[in-house]
């Protein structure tokens, strides 16, 4: 990727960050809930409609639209996404605190599924249309059609409740708390990718290289791991970024079954609290990290691909 | 005899679309298969009770049969997914259709939009905007239809764009067609095939997002029998009663499973045409 095109995407990614903020902005405001109302109730309180119009002022609801959405836009460039309802903490520290565990999970998540989905799907390109082939298709297919919180459950009631070898809940934050939480979230991951790496490596191995190679008595795992598999990476790893997005919407049901402090359990617990900084700040993390690791899959063309450089 | 070719050149569509029709008749006949149990009858006594005798799947906790939930939860989830799937087919082809056949502003309006919406995780998205909705079905299916119509714009527009400057069209133009007519007798009907048959296959996926929203809580209220509510209310008693969790998990995987392989069944009895 040249320094222009790098300077677009660049562009494009701030542009679709302000659509996002504007965009959550929008629902948060015209939320049926009303913040404050929601924050007394919390402290248990019954405010006298004094009280809650003094409130409003205070946290400056009062004012226009858009003179607040400005005003929250301003302080976010500045790294102030605003103060919790719930928490009382700033919304940085709060998503900042929960970044890594659920970081952890889904790099976790990631490897666990390419150990899996990778040798799988190039057994199915290896031997299209055999039994292994059709056997394989239907384990992926009844992968992809498990729900991951009904996956977490059975594992949890497997591993946890009969078993006894791993804890029920998992805000320990050690090694152990990762496995169950990691293996639910890899599980339909792994099933659509072991589809596409098929895909992937089938459209490889039809290129008329494979044959010449063939041709030239070349073993066929050297083939396979020394010329098919490095040149079907391309879209491998675009599929890996892509795949993300629904990987970080997933972490948050994940997270909640087995108490993992993540940033998708707060951000549960803060949406069903109409803790609206909180949810606006979450929201706005996800897409910024979601659209960074895109970008940093497109720059990383360039080293697996050297068609891509200096275009 | 035609139909009887058509069920053998197409069996595996025919399976599946008859088992699609039982669940769906299941699901309106939910008080005949029942047997007029109430599914929100709470029976105090009869609570967290395993499976077997009188509850074939046990009870939950409040003494509720859980067969009848499971059964009644067809309805809502089935609804829910025909209703969120309806919803994007058709503001994706309007929007999509529009789109690439004017071009210019509206094409950029719609498909920066659309650009937005897919480069960032929609679920994250949809949870936010049905949880601050307000918990209901209703606002599920918005929030994943808002967040889902982008595909389907995008592959009408791709459509439309093919055909765009085909000759019969600039014939139609031509001898004077007015637009709206081009529109709908040239442009829809090309791009509806291949809507449907990723309509039909997306219906398993909706299925499930929706029974994820409301697992969070951001979905169907209780006491309402929907499965992803149920595997919540199931959650703190995978100890003591795991029936509680299997039997509507169990549920949505079957009823995923039966679209899934409908709609990649439909997608080979309609790609004919296109090869």
């Amino acid at each position: 990727m040249s320094a222009k095109q790098l300077g677009k995407r660049l562009l494009q990614i701030v542009l679709v960050a302000v659509g996002i903020s504007f965009l959550t902005f929008m629902i948060t405001y015209l939320a049926p809930g009303d913040p404050v109302t929601t924050m007394y109730a919390a402290a248990g309180m019954m405010p006298s409609e004094e009280m809650i119009q003094e409130t409003r002022e205070a946290m400056g609801l009062n004012r226009p639209m858009l003179v607040q959405y400005f005003d929250w836009l301003k302080n976010c460039l500045k790294g102030d996404f605003g103060t919790s309802y719930a928490y009382h903490k700033p919304v940085a520290t709060l998503l900042l605190d929960r970044l890594w565990p659920t970081l952890k999970l889904s790099i976790m998540s990631m490897f666990l599924m390419l150990l899996v989905a990778v040798p799988i799907g190039m057994a199915q390109a290896t031997h299209k249309n055999s039994i292994v082939d059709y056997a394989l298709r239907g384990v992926t297919f009844f992968g992809v059609s498990m729900p991951n919180f009904w996956v977490g459950l059975l594992l949890m009631l497997i591993f946890c409740v009969r078993l006894q070898l791993l804890p029920v809940v998992s805000s320990g934050g050690d090694f152990k708390s990762l496995i169950l939480p990691s293996v639910t979230l890899a599980f339909a991951m792994s099933a659509k990718y072991t589809r596409q790496v098929r895909t992937a490596i089938l459209e490889e191995l039809s290129q008329d290289y494979v044959t010449g190679a063939r041709a030239r008595g070349v073993k066929e795992w050297q083939i396979l791991w020394q010329n098919v598999f490095p040149n079907s990476l391309l879209p491998l790893i675009t599929m890996l970024g892509l795949s993300l997005g629904s990987l970080l919407g997933g972490t948050a049901v994940v997270e909640v079954i087995f108490s993992y402090p993540g940033m998708g359990s707060l951000a549960v617990s803060a949406i069903t609290a109409y803790d609206y900084p909180l949810i606006q700040g979450y929201v706005l993390w996800i897409s910024l990290i979601y659209m960074l690791v895109n970008l940093a899959v497109d720059i990383s063309y360039n080293y697996v691909d050297p068609r891509m450089r200096g275009r | 005899m035609k139909n009887k070719s058509f069920v053998k050149k197409n069996l595996s569509f025919c399976i599946f679309a008859v088992l699609a029709v039982l669940i769906i008749l299941v699901a309106i006949f939910a008080p005949v298969v029942t047997g007029g149990v109430d599914p929100s009858a709470a029976v105090l006594k009869d609570a967290l009770q395993a499976p077997g005798g009188a509850h074939i799947f046990g009870t939950d906790k409040l003494g509720r049969d859980i067969f009848t939930r499971v059964i009644y939860g067809a309805r809502t989830s089935m609804t829910a997914a025909f209703s969120v799937v309806l919803i994007i087919f058709a503001l994706g082809t309007v929007l999509g259709v529009l789109s690439g056949y004017f071009g210019g502003w509206v094409d950029a309006v719609i498909m920066r939009i659309a650009d937005m919406m897919v480069s960032f995780p929609g679920m994250v998205f949809a949870m936010a905007i049905a949880g601050i909705l307000g918990a209901s079905v209703k606002n599920a299916v918005i929030a994943v239809a808002l967040v889902s119509w982008t595909k389907y714009a995008r592959l009408a527009r791709s459509l439309v764009l093919k055909i765009r400057n085909r000759d019969y069209v600039a014939a139609a133009v031509v001898t004077g067609s007015k637009t709206p007519y081009i529109l709908t007798k040239y442009m829809v009907p090309n791009v509806i095939p291949t809507l449907v048959i990723t309509a039909a296959t997306d219906i398993g996926g909706m299925m499930l997002e929706l029974a994820g929203l409301s697992f969070l809580g951001f979905g169907a209220k209780a006491p309402a029998p929907e499965w992803g509510l149920m595997l919540n209310e199931g959650r703190p008693f995978v100890q003591s009663a795991p029936w509680m969790m299997i039997y509507p998990g169990a549920a949505i995987f079957v009823v995923v499973v039966v679209f899934n392989l409908l709609g990649d069944a439909l997608r080979d009895v309609l790609d004919v045409r296109d090869e």
